[in-house]
């Protein structure tokens, strides 16, 4: 009976002990989000999407952080999704076997936990040392990077569930090899692969570790690709390090919209991967 | 073994309805290699032209294999190959400078499981022939419609062309494979164990389908099932162990098989 008893008291103090560390662990993150939502709402007003970062004491909004932050993700979809979609298309259908196919998908599973500050500096030397000034390309590039491997995985893992069954049918219409990816791979893998693009830019909009050696801020509207842009993680590391009371104001506002676009981005995401189960 | 003297057209089954039989494709020698495993020893038959052709036999025979290489699908994959000739109206399918494509084209194939693309039903036909034809909207539309028809599908889905080929039922996905298949207008279809995953019901409909088919097209299926082969092939080829034990008119083979493998097979010994 002393046995039986001795279990249970073991069983009850390890089951508060993990109850413990969840309410630990979730209980930060509910402290994070509510301090963010109550220090970021009672900012949001009009004016955060309408006027340009302001200088200290004056009035504004993060209208050209914003629009930068835009420019910089969609030029970095841009730029990233094609290269990820082909390289993980080749992975998936040509190259299934072959050698360079490991190799690709070792490294890019390095790249895919690669610290984002190494792909800044990389870029940094690449692109804005050899320009001799920061710019807004230079960003998006470093965006990029961390865009490729997420899409090329996702795109990857996406055409492998795709049944070769099907691959076969379609070929044996008579169908070349590039139309049977095209039109019937691509689109059974879809879902997925939209899903993969939609991480990759949930992962880059709160990047700012990339854009601080690259396309740096710019605390004035621009939208000039070759020279520094501003974004909003910076303006938010920059605002939110500053003495100024409004200028912290405003990088609490700005941290909320990136989280609750995040948050989006997430849902659909999911919402996309669950519909991609039921055709 | 009368391998080789089944390979011959004059040893061949006269004709079965009094119509005279044309080699659309002839197998002479085929020997099939999965990585070093010999699937197909020297493999030698006839498939006659608007004829439907059974390859029957027990699991890992070789006769789906056999199907595998009259399309070329095997090449989809490294470490399969195929040596020997297969000859389709004259010509060697085996030959490195064979389009793949083209060839096909020419000859279609249903496979086992329905396999409808992730597109609507009518995409799923339409998709097929605009590859090869550049047709105008209602010329397009009459040729989805006609081969809807042929697969005895039309009255099922002409209300519903718009939703996706993947909402249909199992025996209407298949009927839908056969119609796009036929859509193309090959010349042979293949037919691997076309009813297998089908209710008796479904099954019907197709046998009788496949009926209706050889007006225009050469069949050849591959089946499990026997009675099947006996009610829809005019000829049968029984397979064993990657080799063709007899080849002979359906008719004669479930009556007077002569080897005793397929007399053992065909009575329910084994397999």
């Amino acid at each position: 009976m002393s046995l039986y008893d001795n279990r249970r008291r073991r069983n009850k103090i390890a089951m508060t002990l993990s109850l413990l560390a969840t309410v630990f662990g979730a209980g930060w993150l509910v402290l994070i989000l509510s301090v963010l939502l109550w220090e970021g709402f009672s900012g949001l007003s009009l004016a955060v999407f309408t006027e340009m970062t302001p200088p200290p004491g004056a009035d504004g909004g993060l209208l050209n952080p914003l629009v930068g932050s835009l420019i910089l993700t969609i030029l970095a979809v841009i730029i990233g999704t094609p290269i990820g979609i082909l390289a993980g298309t080749y992975m998936a259908e040509y190259g299934r076997h072959t050698k360079l196919t490991t190799i690709v998908r070792f490294i890019n599973d390095i790249l895919l936990s690669a610290p984002s500050i190494v792909i800044g500096l990389f870029i940094y030397e690449i692109m804005v040392a050899p320009m001799g000034h920061f710019s807004g390309l230079a960003g998006a590039v470093a965006l990029a990077v961390i865009v490729i491997p997420v899409v090329l995985r996702t795109t990857e893992d996406m055409l492998l569930l795709v049944p070769d069954q099907l691959r076969e049918a379609a070929t044996a219409l008579g169908l070349p090899r590039v139309n049977v990816i095209r039109h019937v791979c691509y689109r059974a893998a879809k879902a997925g692969m939209v899903t993969g693009v939609l991480l990759a830019i949930a992962r880059i909009s709160g990047e700012t570790a990339p854009l601080l050696f690259t396309s740096l801020n710019n605390q004035f509207w621009s939208t000039n690709l070759n020279a520094p842009m501003s974004s909003l993680p910076v303006v938010i590391f920059q605002f939110a390090l500053s003495p100024y009371k409004d200028w912290q104001k405003l990088a609490w506002t700005g941290a909320l919209i990136i989280t609750l676009t995040v948050l989006a981005l997430s849902i659909i995401a999911r919402i996309l991967a669950a519909s991609r189960k039921t055709p | 073994m009368n391998v080789a003297s089944v390979a011959t057209p004059a040893a061949a089954p006269a004709a079965i309805d009094g119509a005279d039989l044309v080699e659309k494709i002839s197998v002479r020698n085929l020997d099939f290699f999965y990585g070093d495993s010999r699937a197909l020893k020297s493999v030698s038959l006839p498939l006659y032209k608007n004829t439907v052709t059974a390859f029957i036999g027990p699991s890992g025979c070789g006769k789906s294999t056999l199907l595998r290489v009259l399309n070329r699908m095997y090449d989809l994959y490294p470490n399969q190959r195929a040596a020997g000739e297969v000859l389709f109206d004259g010509e060697d399918i085996l030959s490195p400078r064979q389009d793949l494509n083209l060839l096909r084209a020419r000859i279609g194939m249903v496979f086992q499981k329905p396999t409808p693309f992730p597109m609507t039903i009518y995409e799923n036909i339409a998709f097929g022939i605009r590859l090869y034809e550049r047709l105008a909207k209602s010329e397009l539309n009459d040729r989805v419609e006609s081969a809807l028809r042929r697969a005895a599908l039309w009255d099922e889905v002409k209300d519903k062309l718009a939703a996706s080929g993947l909402s249909l039922s199992g025996g209407q996905q298949q009927r839908l494979c056969i119609a796009r298949t036929v859509a193309v207008r090959p010349e042979v279809i293949l037919l691997d164990e076309p009813c297998s995953a089908l209710d008796p019901i479904s099954t019907a409909k197709i046998e009788e389908l496949i009926d209706e088919l050889t007006d225009d097209y050469t069949i050849v299926i591959v089946t499990h099932n026997m009675q099947q082969a006996a009610r829809v092939s005019d000829h049968t080829a029984f397979m064993y162990l990657g080799e063709l034990v007899e080849f002979d008119a359906t008719s004669r083979m479930f009556t007077t098989p002569k080897d005793p493998r397929t007399q053992d097979y065909i009575t329910g010994r084994f397999g």
